[in-house]
């Protein structure tokens, strides 16, 4: 049986681990909050312009535009947003593992430190790293979704998914594959994030619209904002992931510390206790020896 | 639904605004368009500058970024990058901004960046402009 001192340093060890931890799930919690509010914000918008895009497809008719056509598929590329930083639980690993199923022939580009080194380990092409701060501006953002648009139209790369952690809540992130370019039917678009806002009125098939400047150039515009925008809300989304998954896994991992603590200061005391009894036995039995 | 229309300014960090309006007067790309009740459908592109909207005998401006407008009947639908209000503009803020934009812009002439720099300018003077005819 371990002695006394042993477990008194061990004990010492958890709870410093317990501190760290605790202060890290602080930290993680109020990112979290920030991260779900930023990540929350964009759906109005998100939904408004899916709206006013698919009732511009509608009425457009043919439209022609590279985002739209489907090319043949050579090279496709696949947008990874992992974290920067492990200690967020299954996060990464649940996400790399889908992305490790690709076709031995994609190219990526990845946003944040994880996903940039697994795909140096698999050995695939990496187009562009991309650094993505928790404070990131949709500037910083947007030269992601810039590098990608570039790449589509001169024909480096044949289509774009993106892979990230959906966030779902607090408790439950899911990785998700989202197909960037070609956009496909523009008829069918849905609000991506979450359920339809309420009251939102459907798109009129009847109504004719005007268009200034016209109806392609209007297009035109619309799309690459459209790209910058999933990107944009994506990334917010991966996040929000991301501060949420790390402070449910620094939470357990405080609460398992405390545990042990509790176990290690149960043997603790039953180890002291067993010195005690030892001692006396030894004190009565040297008397009963002298007398 | 004669004599109000909807008006709601969305950008990406969330809804500005959401109310019945009367009028609404807009930066279009091709000159200001005013809205009133019952308006063509209409899809346009717009630029950085002023929103007027008159509710009631109340009238009230944003400064608005680029983005899009969506008219139809009673509905206005504004899908912008940025939308403040004259109280929420803080002046020098914005025209250090627009110092430090237009100091990088001399760096950078061409390439995204560059657009971006023009963006970011735009959107500056829109917010000056507003803010100084609001005082005059």
């Amino acid at each position: 049986m371990a002695s006394t001192r042993d477990i008194r340093r061990r004990i010492r060890s958890v709870k410093n681990t317990a501190q760290i931890t605790k202060a890290m799930q602080m930290v993680a919690a109020s990112k979290m909050r920030k991260a779900q509010q930023a990540a929350l914000a964009g759906r109005p918008y998100a939904e408004a312009m899916n709206r006013v895009l698919s009732s511009l497809a509608n009425r457009v008719g043919s439209i022609s535009h590279p985002f739209l056509e489907k090319r043949e598929m050579r090279r496709p590329c696949a947008l990874v947003i992992s974290t920067d930083k492990g200690l967020c639980g299954a996060l990464n690993t649940n996400l790399l593992r889908e992305v490790g199923m690709l076709p031995k022939d994609t190219v990526f580009v990845t946003a944040g430190k994880k996903g940039k080194q697994f795909v140096a380990r698999m050995g695939r092409e990496l187009l562009a790293d991309f650094e993505v701060k928790d404070d990131a501006s949709s500037y910083k953002i947007k030269q992601i979704s810039q590098f990608l648009i570039d790449q589509y139209l001169e024909g480096r790369i044949d289509s774009v998914s993106v892979f990230h952690t959906r966030f779902v809540n607090t408790l439950v992130q899911k990785p998700e594959r989202n197909d960037l370019l070609p956009i496909g039917r523009l008829e069918k678009l849905e609000a991506g994030t979450g359920p339809a806002e309420e009251g939102v009125i459907e798109a009129d098939a009847n109504l004719q619209y005007i268009y200034e400047p016209s109806g392609n150039e209007v297009l035109s515009a619309l799309l690459p904002a459209y790209i910058h925008f999933q990107v944009y809300q994506l990334v917010l989304d991966a996040k929000a992931s991301e501060h949420s998954a790390r402070m449910v896994a620094m939470k357990s991992a405080t609460d398992n510390a405390k545990g042990m603590i509790k176990d290690l200061t149960l043997e603790y005391n039953k180890v002291r206790q067993s010195g005690i009894t030892t001692e006396l036995l030894e004190i009565a039995t040297a008397q009963m020896a002298m007398a | 639904m004669a004599g109000k229309l909807r008006l709601v300014v969305v950008t990406p960090e969330g809804k500005t605004f959401d109310d019945d309006v009367e009028q609404v007067v807009m930066p279009g790309v091709e000159g200001q368009l005013g809205i009133l009740p019952g308006h063509v459908p209409l899809l346009t592109a717009i630029q950085p500058g002023e929103l007027v909207l008159k509710a009631g005998s109340r009238g009230d401006e944003l400064a608005v970024g680029g983005g899009f407008a969506e008219i139809t009947g009673d509905r206005v639908t504004i899908l912008t990058d940025m939308a403040v209000k004259p109280e929420d503009i803080d002046e020098h803020a914005v025209e250090r901004a627009l110092e430090s934009a237009k100091q990088a812009l001399l760096e950078k002439k061409a390439g995204p960046e560059a657009a971006e720099l023009m963006a970011l300018i735009q959107r500056s003077t829109a917010q000056l402009e507003l803010k100084r005819k609001r005082r005059n």
